[in-house]
């Protein structure tokens, strides 16, 4: 697919304003000033900021315990996102979510899912829904190399080839599950090719590389909206950090990720295709790198002004009728 | 008014035509629906009544509740048949961790409408993977409400309530009722989820109960009567939100109390029902709540065992009189 110079900035400033996000949500979180646990996508922009950009805002998306990079790829806002990393009456979820449940339904993402393996399911329905509803909307189910092994995959990838549902599988293959490799877990070494056993398409894509995970998650998704069924599309990536903030990391080497970082960083890699197009000059770059500085200073500000819940509101939004 | 009498099938089977008559983002989906209308007949006639709204699923009990689970985040009034209720933990994950908590976790901005509808008990031989009562794991999990009506005009009217509650709802219906027949009233109604109902007055006892077991109670407080022993049973129908209002009402008037249930005694809702009694109504009571269930073995498979685990009349009758001391 095509991308004007355009979108070309407009990606590159997106997979910043993610990596700014994480990196001060690391901050912050090493200050205690963010409660729970935390798991970040540093590495892995390329693919959560190519997917959601073939997408529409009607469109849906299931997303992960690792999904920050997805909810800014949608269209959520930063400001309620740290809002609820905060556990403040602002954020999404009015601080009953935290990190791992944020969701966005006027974006059409239906929630991040603390559960791995937890969104198949819940895509097969909206994939139903719009099925029954009949409009063009497809969904993408977001998961990682660990989430390939639950029978959830399984089942769902089943069930949406037989009813040819308008459903991406989107599988973030960032060489680990939680803490333990996908060389050791993965039994075949390709969640894209699993795909032949359902008999729908299965990419395995070069996944720091923002172009071609363009290129391919919109092929699957133009399949998808013509009612031809459903692709698996595997992007190929690295994240940095551990699997949690404060994961000791005894599974891998700091050269390990050393070198992914000097190799295959995905933001470097697409700066260098922007400079050596003429598209990004220093002042361009010194520009975006402010804004994305001021955009994500501000949201962590409305984070932090925003007031706590009161404790009994923890009694409300159970349910409708009560 | 008519006095037709229908089965607890016929019954179910009305209120899911009615319903989808009336709302077309109504849907069904579960195993062997299309051809089969159901593993117990109990959706017959509504595939073909509506094409395409009645759906066939794989074997897959985790993406038939997910399913229902997403459609209903995006706008649609899923009904999950869950084929039995005891495979409710083949899909227990998309229940107890997406359906239940949704709502909650996203800080109220989605609901989740849809009836999870799961045939349940014993008393069929069908052994100890096909016969359980499980409601007790879903009224512990908040989010959830639960319905486990007995006659049939307590299922037209509940599931109908179900179905248009925008909260997910587990359905419990039992399978020996399906056939079990009774007064249902053809013009349109509902019965609001939360209510029980008295559906034996009297003076002497309270009776707590619900679905078959509605009916041993019934057998036994007539076998009482003639010992002039004046039971009144009420049924829940509804386990949660729990009508205490009305339990309250009945144990004020008798001071006694009996619970009879199917489930397994050990950690079934009978002693959460007899705690609330003792926290809240200690005062009104003669003697100590009592508790009737199955015994806490798996259900077997040979009848002479399955009905001496089962909850029988005569350990109602005898329930009753060790709480009255007679």
């Amino acid at each position: 697919m095509k991308t004007s110079k355009k979108e070309k900035l407009s990606l590159f400033k997106k997979m910043l304003t993610v990596r700014a996000f994480e990196q001060k949500a690391g901050e912050l979180f090493q200050q205690n000033l963010i409660p729970g646990f935390i798991h970040l996508s540093i590495g892995q922009e390329a693919s959560s900021i190519g997917t959601c950009s073939v997408l529409r805002t009607d469109d849906y998306v299931a997303s992960t315990h690792r999904g920050h990079g997805h909810m800014i790829g949608k269209g959520a806002d930063p400001r309620m996102m740290f809002a609820e990393l905060f556990g403040k009456t602002t954020g999404y979820c009015k601080g009953k979510g935290g990190s791992m449940h944020i969701a966005d339904f006027s974006v059409g993402i239906l929630g991040a899912n603390g559960v791995v393996g937890g969104g198949f399911p819940i895509m097969i329905g909206a994939g139903l829904s719009i099925k029954l509803r009949k409009t063009d909307q497809v969904g993408v189910v977001f998961f990682g190399d660990g989430a390939a092994n639950r029978g959830t995959f399984h089942e769902a990838c089943n069930m949406a080839a037989i009813l040819k549902l308008p459903i991406i599988f989107l599988c973030e293959n960032n060489l680990y599950a939680s803490t333990t490799p996908s060389e050791y877990t993965l039994a075949g070494g390709s969640v894209a090719g699993r795909a032949g056993g359902y008999g729908i398409p299965g990419h395995a894509v070069d996944g720091n590389d923002i172009l071609e995970v363009r290129n391919v998650v919109e092929k699957a998704v133009a399949r998808a909206r013509k009612g031809k069924g459903p692709s698996i599309v595997e992007n190929m990536t690295y994240r940095y950090r551990g699997h949690f903030e404060g994961d000791p990391q005894k599974y891998r080497s700091t050269d390990e990720i050393d070198t992914h970082r000097k190799t295959s960083d995905p933001i470097e890699r697409f700066k260098k295709h922007l400079q050596k197009e003429g598209i990004l000059t220093t002042e361009l770059e010194d520009k975006i790198k402010k804004d994305v500085t001021k955009l994500i200073g501000e949201a962590v500000q409305f984070g932090q002004d925003a007031p706590l819940p009161r404790p009994e509101d923890a009694l409300e939004d159970l349910f409708v009728n009560p | 008014m008519s006095n037709r009498e229908i089965s607890c099938s016929t019954a179910l089977r009305e209120a899911l035509e009615e319903e989808m008559e009336r709302d077309d983002t109504i849907f069904i989906i579960g195993e062997d629906l299309v051809a089969h209308g159901g593993i117990f007949g109990q959706f017959e006639g509504l595939p073909e009544r509506f094409p395409g709204r009645v759906i066939d699923s794989p074997i897959s009990e985790t993406c038939i509740v997910g399913s229902g689970v997403g459609a209903a985040l995006t706008g649609m009034r899923p009904i999950v048949d869950m084929h039995f209720a005891d495979f409710v933990t083949t899909g227990m994950d998309e229940i107890a961790n997406q359906m239940a908590k949704i709502r909650y976790m996203f800080g109220g901005q989605a609901k989740v409408p849809m009836v999870l509808w799961a045939p349940d008990g014993g008393g069929l031989s069908a052994a100890a993977q096909h016969s359980q009562s499980l409601e007790s794991w879903f009224v512990h999990i908040p989010g959830l409400k639960v319905v486990a009506p007995s006659e049939p005009s307590d299922v037209k009217g509940l599931i109908k309530a179900a179905i248009r509650d925008d909260d997910p709802v587990i359905f419990f219906q039992h399978k020996r009722l399906f056939a079990q027949t009774g007064h249902v009233p053809e013009d349109e109604y509902i019965i609001p989820i939360g209510s029980a109902a008295v559906k034996r007055p009297g003076k002497d006892i309270t009776i707590l109960t619900y679905s078959r077991m509605t009916y041993l109670c019934l057998e036994a407080a007539e076998q009482l009567a003639k010992e002039e022993i004046d039971v009144e049973i009420v049924d829940l129908r509804t386990l949660k939100p729990l009508d205490f209002a009305l339990i309250a009402e009945s144990v004020k008037k008798t001071y006694n109390v009996l619970i009879v249930h199917e489930a397994c005694l050990t950690g079934g809702f009978g002693g959460e029902i007899a705690a609330r009694i003792g926290e809240e109504l200690f005062d009104y009571l003669d003697a100590p709540v009592m508790r009737i269930g199955a015994k806490d073995v798996p259900i077997p498979f040979s009848p002479v065992m399955e009905d001496f685990v089962l909850p029988k009349v005569s350990d109602v009758v005898e329930g009753v009189k060790k709480v009255l001391n007679r």
